[in-house]
């Protein structure tokens, strides 16, 4: 019986295609890539081997520290963003709509499913100013202040790029934890209850301690996520104002395809996936799900 | 999202705690009503917080340019003309952009699902050393960025020959969509119970004609919540896109979006948000008819972030 599910050739028609792509797709480019750091050049002109000096160029490069603190301060302002205003809608749909929670967790779920493209174009005649205002300073009017240039200053641009990635992201967030929330089983509430345990003191000390694995894995999930922010930057902002909100994706798509550096590319790109590979780490860690149960 | 079992936990604390008493009766009507009306409020405040963002595209899509520069832009069109959206669909080449989105879209998730639930199927049910590691490297796969394959892959393609045609966006595509329909799969297959195929085994059945007749329809709908994922990433993608598509008549949708604006000389705002509408309302539709599939699938899907 099991020399039949153990059969060759079953195995390497199954797997065969999905292995080859995958081998010759992903993880050949990522070995090449690696190579390609040690040389200087491009596809349509040549390479030239020069050692490590794209990687001696990384230590006084003023952009790749400007761009890596920009990825990193945006992973940590829209993981605290998206995870705490999704736990908080998550305790709304189990505590307060209960039953009634389905049609407002599918509404506002729904932006997750939008291009992101589209949604940051939207956002951009949002916060418009010129040549005339947009939904947002229309509204700081009503409130008797002037209009803003929202993306005249680094600090606002990145600002509505916030709004607008926790403004797509938190149902989905929300829907994820929602699941862990529901897990809990109702005995334990019941009994807290029962020993007078009510409202923010339930939530303090019955289901945040519950729910904390569950959150530990959004967090990380959403820093992975977040650290290779790419469309939603360069659709909305582009980069700018100057190169505030370049993100290391966005500077390694620059530095490769604008300026024709790909050793360099190749460099900006190492980084940023040593930075992923430091967050996988730590999903294997202490994430308690699925993910573990495959390292068997 | 099933309702949970009773776990021991639970079972250990109804019997310390039992006889519970049931709540006491409903209270009085007025007060319940006036406590619940925060609730209201703020599930109000949050739905148009949501949602009126996308109203008033819809809304600016109809107007002129006229109205755009003049009027407020919280104003009600002066009439519904889909005039915009003929612009768009054809001046702007929204038409092309949507057929190439398709062209591209189309074969990979096919590739994807295929080679995908193979995959999985083989990697879980059958038996054989080193499955655990093959496993483990898809896994990887999950977590490199995108960024740190585009140059070797330029490179290749640009030398077999593929630069100016679709063919590096679908190959692009499979082999990024492939990890997570792999590691997906695999979860999926581990719940059917293993005696089905080792019944079938006894039964007579290659692995696959098993594969086909059996393990393929008892995860008919996890392949669907896994097909949807990876539509939503692949029609939403730009970075792929935009990389490996330097031609005008082969920009996929968001590509063609991105640069719409830069076209019209920013001040076409009828066309653009005729454009937009168009663009988002394919995966709102979907997601209309298939949200609780597309809730499950992203959120199964969030390891990738």
């Amino acid at each position: 019986m099991h020399s039949v599910l153990g059969d060759r050739k079953a195995i390497v028609i199954l797997l065969g295609p999905a292995l080859l792509v995958y081998s010759l797709v992903m993880l050949a480019p990522v070995l090449w890539s690696l190579g390609l750091t040690l040389f200087d050049g491009n596809a349509l002109f040549g390479f030239d081997y020069v050692g490590f000096h794209n990687l001696a160029t990384l230590a006084h490069d003023p952009q790749i520290l400007s761009s890596l603190g920009f990825t990193v301060k945006y992973a940590v302002v829209i993981t605290v963003g998206q995870v705490l205003l999704g736990y908080l809608l998550s305790l709304l749909y189990v505590f307060a709509l209960r039953r009634a929670s389905g049609i407002v967790r599918t509404l506002v779920f729904f932006p997750v499913v939008l291009p992101t493209v589209a949604v940051a174009l939207m956002f951009q005649q949002m916060f418009a100013i010129a040549p005339r205002d947009g939904l947002v300073n229309e509204l700081l009017h009503v409130f008797g202040v002037a209009s803003v240039d929202w993306f005249g200053s680094p600090d606002t641009a990145f600002w509505v790029i916030v709004v607008m990635d926790v403004w797509r992201s938190m149902g989905f967030y929300a829907v994820l934890l929602y699941a862990g929330l529901v897990d809990i089983p109702e005995g334990i509430l019941e009994s807290a209850r029962l020993d007078g345990a009510n409202g923010w003191r339930l939530v303090r000390h019955i289901v945040l301690p519950l729910s904390l694995p569950v959150l530990l894995s959004a967090v990380i999930f959403s820093i992975n996520g977040t650290l290779k922010v790419f469309d939603s930057v360069l659709a909305l902002t582009g980069g700018g104002p100057g190169e505030s909100t370049t993100p290391l994706t966005l500077y390694m798509f620059q530095t490769a395809f604008t300026y024709g550096d790909y050793g360099y590319g190749s460099t900006i790109a190492l980084v940023l996936t040593m930075l992923s590979l430091g967050v996988t780490l730590l999903v294997f860690r202490s994430s308690r799900n699925d993910i573990t149960e495959v390292e068997r | 999202m099933s309702a949970p079992a009773p776990t021991s936990v639970d079972l250990v604390r109804t019997t310390a705690t039992a006889p519970a008493p049931t709540p006491a009766g409903p209270p009085p009507r007025i007060p319940r009503f006036l406590r619940r009306l925060p609730v209201r409020v703020l599930v109000a405040v949050l739905l148009v917080i949501e949602i009126y963002p996308l109203v008033w595209l819809v809304l600016g899509s109809f107007k002129t340019q006229n109205e755009f520069l003049t009027e407020p832009s919280w104003a009600l069109p002066s009439r519904i003309t889909f005039d915009n959206y003929v612009v768009a669909w054809t001046e702007g080449d929204v038409s092309s952009y949507i057929r190439n989105s398709l062209l591209a879209t189309a074969p990979a998730l096919a590739f994807i699902i295929v080679f995908g639930v193979a995959a999985g199927f083989a990697l879980e049910v059958l038996v054989w050393r080193g499955r655990n590691k093959v496993l483990l490297a898809f896994l990887v796969g999950i977590m490199v960025p995108g960024q740190m394959i585009l140059l070797p892959l330029f490179t290749a393609y640009f030398k077999v020959g593929l630069a100016g045609t679709l063919w590096p966006l679908i190959i692009t595509y499979t082999a990024i969509g492939l990890p997570l329909t792999v590691f997906m799969m695999a979860t999926y297959f581990r719940a059917v119970p293993r005696e089905v195929f080792e019944a079938a085994a006894l039964d007579g059945a290659s692995v696959l004609r098993s594969f086909w007749t059996i393990g393929f329809p008892m995860v008919r709908n996890a392949v669907l919540t896994v097909a949807l994922v990876q539509f939503f990433f692949i029609w939403n993608d730009l970075l792929i896109a935009l990389t490996f598509i330097t031609g005008r008549d082969l920009r996929t949708i968001q590509v063609g979006l991105l640069t719409f604006s830069g076209e019209f000389g920013q001040t076409a705002y009828g066309p653009l948000f005729a454009a937009i509408c168009i663009n988002v309302f394919g995966t709102l539709l979907l997601y209309l008819f298939l949200n609780q599939q597309v809730m499950k699938g992203l959120t199964a899907g969030s390891v990738k972030g």
